[in-house]
Formats: C-alpha cells, structure tokens, sequence
C-alpha cells in the first residue's frame, strides 16, 4: 500500500439516472502514479463512473462524496475538473462539424495553462508541441486539420482522445473503453501513446470490458464491478483470472446495458 | 378615410413628388403605384403573409428618402443606357404579386442599372452598400445584366441606425453561361424594417447562387426567386440569425421552367430570445422540365424555449423524370457535443457559442468572397459569444 495522499478518493458514490440507480456506492484510493483498471460486464456501471468524475449531468450523484487532491470533485464544473487535471478519454468521441481540431485543442491547452498560472501558447509555439506529440502518438497532421472527430473512423478517434490526453497532460486520465472497436494494430498504437504517458504524477484509471487491453497497458489494480459495485479488487494477477474463467467464473451475470443518452 | 386609404395617401404623397423620369419609366411607376393602391399592405390573411405582420410598416409614415449608396463597380463594368433598362427592369420583379415590389416600382428613382459585358471575366466584386437614415423610408432598385460567358459577383450590404424601412427589391439577369454569384449581408439596425426581393433570371447552362445572410432588423422579409433555363445551375444559401423580438421570414421560389437544371438550397437559422422565423421553400418543376435535379434543407437551431420556427418546403412538381429531395431539422445544441468541449476544460458559455459558431459554419465556408468571409466570421463570432449565457 502507498502511504502517499490519494490524488483521487472516492467513497460510497451513489448515481442514478432518472429513477434507476446505477452506482450503488464505489469506494476507491488512487495514489499518484497509480494505473487501476475497472473492469466489468455490461451495464455494470463502468462507464457511468467514468462519466460522473467527468461531471456529466446526466448522472445524478445521489450518495457519497469524491476528493480529488483533497478537494470536493462533486462540486466542480466539467470544464474546471478539466482545469484541475482531469482527463475524460471518451468511449464515443463526439464529432463536431465546424469545430478544428487545432483551434479546440489549442483552446482547451491555453485554458488549462492559464488555470495553471502558465502564459498561453502562440500559435507557432502550440504548433511545435503538437508536432511533438503527434510522433509520439503517430498520428496524421491531416487529421488535426479537420474537424473536431469528424467522418474519422474509429480507431482515428480512439487516437485522437489518447493525442488530446498528451497535449493537455492532465493529472488524471480516465480512459473508458479505449479499447472497443480497435483492431490488434490499432490497440497496440492506443496503448503505446498510453504507456508513454506513464508518469509517477499522472493516475489512471482503465475501464474495460475486455482482458486484453491490460495486456498492453499494464495496471497496479485491477477492480471488478457488478451491478453497481466493486466485487473483487486485486492486483494485475485478477485480469488474467478474469480472461480465463470469464465473469461467470466470479459468479457475475451480465446485464443489460444502459446506453449513454 | 379607411386605414388602407391613409396608408395609401402617405406613398401618393411621395409619389406625386418624384422627379421626372423617361416616358416608359414614369409608365412603370404609374402601373405600380395603382397595383399597390389597388391591394395595400398584405395582411396574415395573406397565405404568403400569414406568419410575419407587417402591420407596424403599413403604420409607419416614415418619409421617403434614399439611402446613402456606396457603390463600386470595377471596369468592364458599365451603366445601362435607358434602352436596356427598359428591355429588362420589373420584367422579373412582378410587381402584381407583391405588394412591396410594387410600392419600391412605383417610387423607382435612382435606380442601380448595371451591365456586365458578355464574356467579361470580373475578379473583383460589384459592390453595392447602402445605409438608411433614421425616420425614414428608402426604397432601392438594382437592376444587373450579366452578358453571355460572363463572370462576376455582386455583394450588397443594407445598415443604418435607428427606426427606418427599407424596401429593396433587386433583379439580375445571368446570361447564357454566365457564372454569376450574388451575396448579401443585412446588417440593418435593431429597430429596422427591412423587406427585399431579389429575382434571378438564368439564361442557358448558368450559374447563379445567391448567399442571404439576414442579422439585423426588427422585421426582415426576402422574398428570392430564381427561374431556370436548361442546363443551368442555381445555388440557394442563407443563413439568419435572430435574437430578442426579431423576426425574420425567407420565402424562396426556385422555378425549374426547362430540363436538366439543377438546383441547390441550404438555409439555417440560429433562433435566440422570443425571435421568430419563417423559411417557406417553394421549389416548381414546370412540366418541361425533365432530368431536374433540386435539393433543399433548411436547419434551424433554437437556442431558447420562447423561439419560434415555421418551416414549410412546398415542392410543386408536374414533370415526371425528375429528382427532387428536401428536409428540414429543428433542434437543441447537441448535450453531448457541449460536454465534450466541456470536458476539455472549455467554459459552458465558450463551448455554446462555439458549437452555435459551428452551426452556422458550412454556410459561412460557401461564401467565396474572402474579405466578406473573413468579416462575417468576426461578426458572428462576437454575436454567438454574447448570446451564449
């Protein structure tokens, strides 16, 4: 165990959506440095943990409080959670016709610096560290040219989240489902950008359906949800008992998913 | 005296004090002023009238004084003599089926009577910028003949300040294969009426678009319409924006009168506040007219709960070979969209006007005009950003 503050406390979350409860209290520590991937069946409540430390409205925090560096997480702002450091790496990045890439990710950098107390990047200066990050990533300028995810497959996407992730180095990354929908290639280029993120400052966390993500981005913890809850919570040794007996194997069912509105 | 007849002695008044004019002219103007006696103001009980009042025009008794014209047309371009304004002026602005048309016919002086030579390639726009005086009423003609093989673009601007009706009315003849592209920003102030009417007549295998950009005004009516010729193109576009009180009616008539003529439209609409908007698409394949090819979508996107949009394509199709597809969409910013954004740190009120910024883009890209394009970008996106709470 660490004996270092948590970056990222949170203890009995409760959330519904409308009438139907889908968090039904999740208590987690994550230390700085710390990869911990949250694993689950369908409908389990992974993703809707990922979208409420990003502050979605849509899910109504009913019980339980979130510290984030110490702090009240619930009572921020998505853009000032953001501000703070967190990172959400969507399951379905949004496309935006209209929008550059350059010009929002340039937006969002200038205002997480000036939050930060940094000057803003000019634009040769925001250039050059894209390019850096770009080859870090190997992604393609062209795509940063277009609009915001627009006509981008998806795999460009997933790439794009992880790209966004290496401009804005936030303190925490939530990555939810980064690897759905990717061929081997394309996962094995996710988890790179991923790995090359690792930082003792930075934590993570990794929701997953799927064993094989883990076999590229290596977690400290792995916890396994169920209907709300965390039922089991082990080291990296847990993902791989997973892969072999399978969910039912914990004795978990899968339910029925409750699609992002 | 009836109210119609005390509007009616207000424009006889302005009418019985115009300068003289050629024979033919002064006829025209008789013709429409007795149009205009004969009908009046149209009313909601008007099918074409029944969303947008213009009860507060027929009230107001601003008097009749031109507004400022700037106006640039670079060389080849030249004045028309009188002869060929004759051959061609309110031979496309029917004056009989509307109203306003006819009370800017019958107080025609003035006018902006332009040629642009057959096989003439202009770079650079016609510019035509005209600003109202406060109290008053204004009344602008242009009339341009694009010859055969020409190329040219035209851009008007209608401002001013304080309360004051404009009443525009624009044709522009395009010559067998000539690429002409119209733009027009109105800008009028916030206590503006402004009504306009802009008819294109296409000559065989033109090109023709017009770019509507409706911002201002307290009450804004277009009424645009394009007759096609075989094997030409027309292009559509508007964008309106409207917040507060304002309202704003587009009514678009593309006439398909012979085969293989292509049409396009794309119209969207920003709605804010109490604002109201009407977009009525009229779209006519003549029973000539097969191999037409006719798009249309109007986009609207209601920022408040007190806007209000009316939408109508009317698709009038008699030719039997033809491809005619139309939609219309009315919605929300998308909640997923701002999240995102939000999500990246941008602030809620940043993340709407940019996703509202969006909205508008695509129509904001069709304009070619770079100086034009740069400037309305600035526009909106001071208006967006003040609009986004």
């Amino acid at each position: 165990m660490t004996t270092s503050m948590p970056l990222l406390e949170i203890q009995n979350l409760h959330s519904s959506v409308g009438d139907r409860e889908i968090l039904k209290g999740i208590s987690l520590s994550i230390a700085p440095g710390e990869v911990h991937a949250i694993m689950g069946p369908n409908g389990s409540g992974k993703s809707t943990l990922a979208q409420v430390l990003a502050g979605r409205e849509l899910y109504r925090v009913t019980a339980g409080q979130v510290l984030y560096d110490g702090k009240d997480l619930l009572a921020l702002s998505p853009e000032d959670r953001a501000r703070e450091g967190i990172f959400l790496a969507f399951q379905y990045p949004v496309e935006i016709p209209g929008i550059s890439n350059m010009y929002f990710l340039k937006a969002a950098l200038n205002t997480i610096r000036k939050h930060r107390g940094l000057d803003e990047l000019d634009a040769m200066d925001f250039l050059a560290l894209v390019r850096e990050k770009m080859k870090l990533m190997a992604i393609d300028q062209e795509l940063l040219n277009r609009p915001v995810n627009a006509g981008f497959s998806g795999g460009e996407k997933k790439r794009n989240e992880i790209f966004q992730m290496a401009v804005l180095e936030p303190r925490l990354a939530i990555l939810d489902e980064t690897d759905s929908g990717l061929d081997i290639d394309a996962l094995r280029a996710v988890a790179d950008g991923v790995n090359a993120l690792r930082d003792p400052a930075r934590s993570m966390i990794v929701v997953t359906h799927y064993q094989r993500l883990l076999n590229y981005i290596v977690p400290d913890f792995v916890h396994v949800l169920s209907h709300g809850r965390i039922v089991k919570s082990g080291g990296k040794e847990l993902a791989l008992e997973l892969e072999s007996s399978g969910y039912a194997g914990l004795g978990i069912e899968e339910a029925e998913e409750v699609a992002p509105v | 005296m009836t109210a119609t007849a005390e509007q009616t002695g207000h424009w006889l008044d302005a009418f019985s004090r115009l300068p003289a004019a050629d024979p033919w002219l002064k006829l025209l103007r008789e013709r429409a002023f007795a149009r205009f006696a004969a009908v009046g103001f149209p009313t909601t009980h008007d099918e074409e009238w029944r969303f947008t009042n213009v009860s507060r025009i027929a009230r107001s008794a601003f008097p009749v004084i031109p507004a400022d014209l700037q106006a640039v047309w670079p060389d080849p371009v030249r004045p028309l003599a009188s002869a060929e304004a004759e051959a061609h002026l309110a031979r496309y602005a029917a004056f009989d089926a509307n109203a306003f048309t006819a009370l800017n016919t019958a107080l025609l002086t003035g006018a902006t009577l332009l040629a642009v030579p057959a096989g003439a390639v202009v770079y650079q726009p016609i510019e035509l910028s005209r600003a109202a005086q406060p109290g008053t009423s204004a009344h602008p003609r242009t009339l341009i003949v694009v010859g055969a093989d020409a190329h040219c673009t035209i851009v008007e601007t209608y401002h001013g300040t304080g309360a004051y009706f404009t009443n525009a009315v624009t044709e522009i003849v395009a010559g067998d294969r000539s690429v002409v592209d119209h733009y027009k920003l109105q800008q009028e102030s916030p206590e503006a009426f402004h009504v306009s009417s802009l008819q294109a007549q296409l000559g065989q295998s033109a090109s023709f678009s017009t770019h509507n950009i409706s911002l201002g005004g307290a009450l804004t009516r277009n009424d645009i319409g394009a007759v096609l010729a075989q094997g030409s193109d027309a292009t559509l576009n508007g964008l309106y924006i409207a917040s507060g009180s304002q309202h704003v009616d587009n009514h678009t008539v593309i006439d398909h009168a012979l085969p293989h003529a292509t049409s396009r439209e794309l119209y969207k609409g920003i709605l804010d506040g109490h604002a109201s908007a009407v977009f009525n698409g009229r779209i006519l394949v003549r029973k000539d007219a097969q191999k037409t090819d006719s798009r249309q979508t109007n986009k609207n996107l209601v920022l408040s709960e007190d806007a209000v949009i009316d939408t109508k394509p009317e698709l009038q199709i008699h030719a039997d070979d033809v491809r005619c597809t139309h939609g219309a969409t009315i919605g929300q910013l998308d909640a997923e969209a701002l999240f995102y954004l939000q999500s990246r740190a941008i602030g809620k009120r940043q993340a709407r006007s940019l996703l509202t910024y969006a909205f508008a883009q695509d129509v904001v890209d069709r304009i070619k005009v770079r100086s034009l394009r740069d400037s309305l970008e600035r526009i909106l996106f001071g208006k967006f950003h003040e609009h986004a709470e």
